[in-house]
């Protein structure tokens, strides 16, 4: 069953399209990964699909109900942590949790019996009556998901969950979320930038990038798209290295980025020594040659001609012109 | 019901537990009741008035503490917006105008406990409670004053999207809503201008009904304090709803 159904959805800011004509589905029970740089419309997506903002155009069904005109029934249907912290610090994480429950008509023993165990599965129990301004962000981010939990949603998103955590918290994040998912049988979106933590968590991943959806399947598809295996040089002169290794029979395409190239090939280890050789006898100076299996990262390169860390950098600026042009209206 | 309890109980909870800001915002109503209580108190003798001037002006700052905490409860909506609660409410299935409701019950509730403690303090500054009755019509003024500034906090609030805009309202809402309202002088003796400016001042009447509760004597009617600040409130929370509907987040 499909249970998250995108049709045609569009968000337009003051000119500037944000979601542009996205269309997809998710099954019930997978975990379905959003990825992409900061800015290319991940998180207006996600509001879109949680009622906080309207679409300019198309239509949304979350767990069988309409985004726009049945709002109330597509949020009890959804949990949702936000990317940056939704919690009241004057308040103890019991007491967050008890107000979330309240807001979702959570009979008062119900309420207080699924408190008790997600503040265990959470490992928060023995907190539960301290302010969280003495928590930390990992802890923090773990009450947010046991307040998620609460109302028993069938579908949870969660936007960017891990940024700015630790590699440990970050695992024991990604935990949670996969016991979640087996145990309780929750469809679960998540939005990240962390290609790696995509690829070893998400059943599917669709890639959007300038409010587009550009590839949607599962990473072991995505990553065999590619084909091969990667061999990228760090050179200063790839316009002339391009070209020469273009001529090889075992060469399927190239990609040109920052100071470095990247050639897609078959049996990579093979023919190491043919571009080195070809370097050498056309005086093409090599900094470093790396061989790897292809990456999400990689997948993400080969549909943009452009890394996500380089995209990284643009978007946060596009990001503060957005804002400030935001805030003059 | 439950919703607005819910937000009710939040408002409620943050404000005892902020002992800080309790404290805090006692301090500029008391600081003008001892300045112009005691010290304009031997020289100003209000015509018509038996009373001390102090008594004159306890429950002008009365509903200048109730003004106070009210505008800023509403106003606080805005740090849920930068903190980020506030999406935690709006996603939820319940109604804005539910929200907003609990938000004004919180803001009146906290704002009448501030007033109440400046009225205790003022009996130990020659100020009295003539009788429940009077306490009770007091008491009536407060919370209204109450509902009506914290919905014009919100009103303000909702479109806002720092705290920047807060010292705006500040000082071209508050301070001349409680400057025109009569707390510190008396109204009838102004000149026709400047009487006709107070009597478009919503403050000016929750004043004069705190006054006709407490003193027994008002210069406005408070059946008409009644109805002009029930309608002032009526009005607020229907505005205030209306823009906490419209905000975006």
């Amino acid at each position: 069953m499909k249970i998250i159904i995108l049709e045609s959805l569009t968000k337009k800011f003051n000119g500037f399209t944000a979601v542009d004509n996205v269309s997809f589905t998710v099954k019930e029970g997978e975990v379905f990964g959003f990825l992409g740089p900061n800015g290319a419309g991940k998180t207006t997506t996600i509001s879109m699909l949680a009622t906080l903002l309207g679409p300019t155009l198309g239509e949304a069904h979350v767990n069988g109900f309409n985004i726009k005109t049945q709002k109330d029934d597509v949020r009890k249907s959804i949990g949702i942590i936000f990317q940056d912290p939704s919690l009241d610090e004057e308040l103890t994480a019991y007491e967050n949790m008890d107000f979330h429950g309240r807001l979702y008509h959570i009979k008062k023993d119900i309420r207080e019996k699924r408190i008790k165990e997600l503040l265990k599965l959470v490992e928060l129990d023995e907190r539960k009556n301290d302010l969280v301004k003495k928590f930390s962000g990992g802890m923090r981010r773990r009450l947010e998901i046991a307040r998620g939990l609460l109302h028993e949603p069938k579908v949870l998103f969660l936007d960017e969950p891990t940024l700015g955590l630790d590699p440990q918290t970050r695992n024991h994040i990604w935990e949670y979320i996969q016991k979640l998912n087996k145990e309780k049988k929750i469809t679960v979106m998540i939005t990240t930038h962390y290609m790696e933590e995509a690829d070893k968590l998400c059943d599917r991943v669709a890639i959007i990038d300038k409010g587009k959806i550009i590839a949607l399947d599962t990473p072991k598809n995505l990553k065999d798209g590619i084909g091969g295996d990667l061999i990228t040089v760090e050179t200063p002169d790839a316009e002339s290295l391009c070209p020469l290794v273009q001529e090889f029979s075992w060469f399927k395409s190239s990609n040109q980025h920052d100071g470095f190239v990247t050639f897609n090939v078959m049996d990579a280890e093979k023919h190491i020594a043919g571009i080195a050789d070809l370097s050498c006898q056309n005086n093409i100076e090599i900094k470093s040659i790396n061989v790897h299996k292809p990456t999400l990262e990689d997948v993400f390169l080969h549909f943009t001609g452009r890394t996500i860390r380089e995209e990284e950098a643009g978007s946060v600026e596009h990001m503060r012109m957005m804002h400030k042009a935001r805030r003059r209206r | 019901m439950g919703v607005i309890y819910t937000i009710w109980l939040r408002n409620v909870k943050r404000y005892l537990r902020s002992k800080s800001r309790i404290v805090g915002s006692l301090g500029m109503p008391l600081f003008f009741l001892l300045i112009l209580g005691f010290g304009l108190n031997s020289v100003i003798n209000i015509p018509g008035m038996e009373h001390d001037y102090i008594r004159f002006i306890i429950p002008g700052i009365v509903a200048m503490s109730v003004l106070f905490t009210s505008v800023f409860s509403g106003i606080q909506i805005i740090w849920d917006k930068q903190f980020g609660f506030l999406k935690e409410t709006l996603v939820a299935p319940v109604s804005r105008v539910e929200i907003m409701l609990g938000q004004t019950l919180g803001g009146a509730t906290t704002a009448l406990i501030q007033g109440l403690i400046i009225l205790v303090l003022s009996l130990f500054l020659g100020g009295g409670v003539p009788n429940v009755a009077g306490f009770l019509i007091a008491v009536l003024f407060m919370v209204l004053i109450g509902l009506s500034f914290t919905a014009l906090g919100i009103a303000f609030a909702s479109p806002m999207e720092d705290m920047h805009g807060f010292q705006l309202v500040m000082n071209f809402v508050i301070f001349p809503v409680f400057g025109l309202s009569g707390a510190v002088f008396p109204i009838s003796t102004l000149p026709p201008f400047l009487r006709y400016l107070t009597y478009l001042d919503p403050l000016t009447y929750g004043v004069e009904g705190i006054r006709a509760g407490l003193l027994g004597t008002s210069q406005i009617s408070p059946p008409v304090c009644f109805f002009a600040l029930i309608g002032f409130a009526t009005f607020m929370i229907f505005l205030g709803g209306y823009l906490f509907k419209r905000m975006k987040v």
